[in-house]
């Protein structure tokens, strides 16, 4: 089966991302802000469904905006957000924000033009029909102790949080 | 144009895998019209089931047993005034329900209603699934803080709480379906029987071919493993659709409507549709894994051969049960036909009731007539998986109404209890021991 439209849908895919993106730091309320980060997941979502990753994608949708993002919004939803628009935005951290997105550009920049060298020429040729197969051996096959640590990285996380939820342990 | 029309009907797969947008469209329209159409039928099937069960009649006056009454709601909702709250957000307030409606009706893209009966077949269509029915908690979050009022806010709060926690336990219940399909070997116990099929898949239309290669529907695997995780998932997938039992987020006698407390008209009547399509899309889930998605019951035992001439033609798979089971639609239309013509007949002899008689009579010829369109062969083999696919979600529809008008609702702890204390750990239980069964059998099996 061919790609559709592959250059028109990931133009649609960047900019919406990109504007979701923006709108995350320049509204003033919490509560939309959060949705357009919402926008920029479903965004990045698509990209990696063209980048023949359907896995990621959907795992990305289930985890990011199913799961995490509403915990968010369960959260900030019990916020003042009549105070939080008052208050002054970027407490004085603009130098910091400006040096951290400096060296970010430059390093996207760098990896544009020397990026023949660094990432090899011909695409990936990915099974499509057997992505999420393919994905569970490299898991539990070749890099299954990176995962193991990595899961039990969460669960030390997740008990931290139970320990610093409860009043008394 | 003709040609790239018909030439889909030459393929095996679904419109989605052929490429053809045509056939593409049609199926998506067909099936939004189905999903709403079903959601009609659940809005009067409720009232009159719930009725009868509290013994009560019900709705009665709009049409012979109030059969239009869902029409005279549907244009009450449409002329009411729509309003909203003054100081409400009205971008996150209008955007709210159109979110939800979406994502209820996205879901049905992977829905297999037959072998080629689904608009796609994604290799990661139950994710898919999972994923973007889990969107509608951010619609109904939304809803709730953007009314900008208290119940609408606590509702939205109990429920996303209460979707969140639920989905584990539902994941993990779907996990156990999903590792069947990867086992090898037929039957209950997967000793002996038809030894094909073995690598897992997430596919939906793969996950019903599975349990037709292991000549098993997974409700009956690893018996009682499978049934276990179904019931698990049957309870889950009420409290993520925010029915009763679990409908502590609309809880009248508390939050006078939860969520959509103060949307009115028709922005209400798309959190209606959404809700009942959302009931609909979760069954249908159930079916697929545990009751065998379009199989029909004993698809494997077909009796003597046995042939018709231009009616049925003798085969190994065309037996004397396949050909009493292929006549379930004909039989299921004309008994509903039927039913209607006694209620017309019973109906009081009065002058008064003489256009709602004909109009009951004539409603059951039209279901008679589409009983008997279904007799003609080459219309009788393509409704068989989709009518076999639509009882079984409408038997799952049903015990939501029975449910509802059965159970007391649950308390907010009772509810966060029964989520993680119960029902997690049990289907984490299952899905370990599933897990073990499987490798022990398959190795038992190759010595």
């Amino acid at each position: 089966m061919t790609p559709v439209a592959t250059p028109f849908f990931f133009y649609l895919l960047a900019g919406l991302a990109l504007l979701g993106g923006v709108l995350v730091i320049t509204r003033r309320n919490p509560v939309h802000s959060a949705l357009a980060l919402i926008l920029t997941l479903l965004a990045l979502a698509g990209i990696y469904l063209m980048l023949y990753a359907p896995f990621v994608a959907g795992v990305q949708i289930i985890l990011y905006v199913g799961g995490i993002m509403v915990l968010f919004l369960f959260v900030i939803m019990l916020v003042d957000v009549g105070r939080a628009e008052k208050e002054a935005r970027f407490n004085k951290q603009w130098v910091v924000g400006v040096v951290a997105s400096l060296a970010l550009g430059m390093l996207f920049v760098s990896a544009y033009v020397k990026g023949k060298a660094l990432f090899p020429e011909r695409l990936a040729r990915l099974a499509e029909e057997s992505n999420t197969q393919e994905i569970a051996k490299f898991l539990y096959g070749d890099y299954l102790l990176a995962f193991e640590v990595a899961s039990l990285l969460l669960l030390v996380a997740m008990i931290g949080a139970v320990v610093m939820a409860k009043k008394r342990v | 144009m003709r040609d790239y029309i018909t030439s889909y009907l030459n393929s095996s797969g679904t419109p989605g895998e052929a490429g053809n947008i045509f056939w593409i469209t049609v199926y998506i329209l067909l099936i939004f019209a189905g999903v709403a159409a079903g959601v009609i039928c659940m809005n009067w099937l409720e009232r009159k089931i719930m009725a009868h069960m509290q013994v009560r009649l019900g709705p009665m006056r709009v049409g012979p047993h109030g059969l239009l009454q869902p029409f005279a709601d549907a244009l009450k909702l449409l002329l009411k005034e729509d309003l909203m709250p003054e100081q409400a957000d009205s971008v996150v307030y209008h955007l709210a329900p159109l979110l939800v409606v979406v994502v209820a009706f996205t879901v049905f893209i992977v829905v297999p209603f037959g072998p080629s009966h689904a608009v796609t077949d994604m290799n990661i269509g139950l994710l898919f699934m999972l994923g973007v029915s889990s969107m509608a908690v951010l619609g109904i979050v939304m809803a709730g803080w953007a009314s900008n009022s208290h119940y609408p806010l606590l509702g939205a709060l109990r429920s996303s709480a209460q979707m969140v926690s639920y989905e584990v336990a539902m994941g993990m219940a779907v996990l156990t379906a999903v590792l069947m399909t990867s086992l090898h070997g037929g039957g209950i116990y997967g000793v002996g029987g038809a030894q094909e099929s073995g690598t897992g898949t997430l596919s939906m239309i793969g996950i019903v071919q599975a349990q037709a290669g292991q000549h098993v529907w997974f409700i009956f695997k690893f018996f009682p493993l499978g049934l276990v995780s179904f019931v698990i998932f049957a309870i889950a997938m009420v409290a993520e659709t925010n029915r009763a039992p679990f409908d502590l987020p609309e809880a009248e006698s508390e939050l006078t409507a939860g969520f959509h407390t103060e949307y009115s008209g028709f922005r209400w009547s798309l959190f209606f549709l959404a809700e009942y399509a959302a009931m609909i899309a979760v069954s249908s889930i159930a079916v697929t894994l545990w009751l065998g998605g379009w199989l029909r019951p004993f698809p494997n035992w077909h009796g003597p051969q046995v042939a018709i001439p231009g009616f049925w033609q003798a085969g190994s798979s065309n037996g004397v049960v396949d050909l009493i089971l292929a006549m379930a639609p004909v039989v299921a239309f004309v008994g509903l036909g039927g039913l209607c013509f006694l209620g017309a007949w019973r109906m009081a002899k009065n002058p008064l009731f003489r256009i709602q008689m004909l109009g009951l009579a004539a409603f059951g010829a039209l279901l008679a007539l589409v009983g008997l369109i279904c007799v003609v062969p080459a219309v009788r083999d393509r409704v068989q998986d989709i009518f076999w696919f639509v009882a079984k979600v409408a038997v799952s529809m049903y015990l939501y109404i029975w449910y509802r008008s059965t159970f007391p609702r649950y308390r907010f702890d009772q509810l966060m209890k029964v989520g993680w204390k119960v029902l997690l750990p049990i289907a984490i239980g299952v899905l370990l021991a599933t897990a073990t069964l499987g490798v022990v059998i398959q190795a038992v099996m190759a010595a």
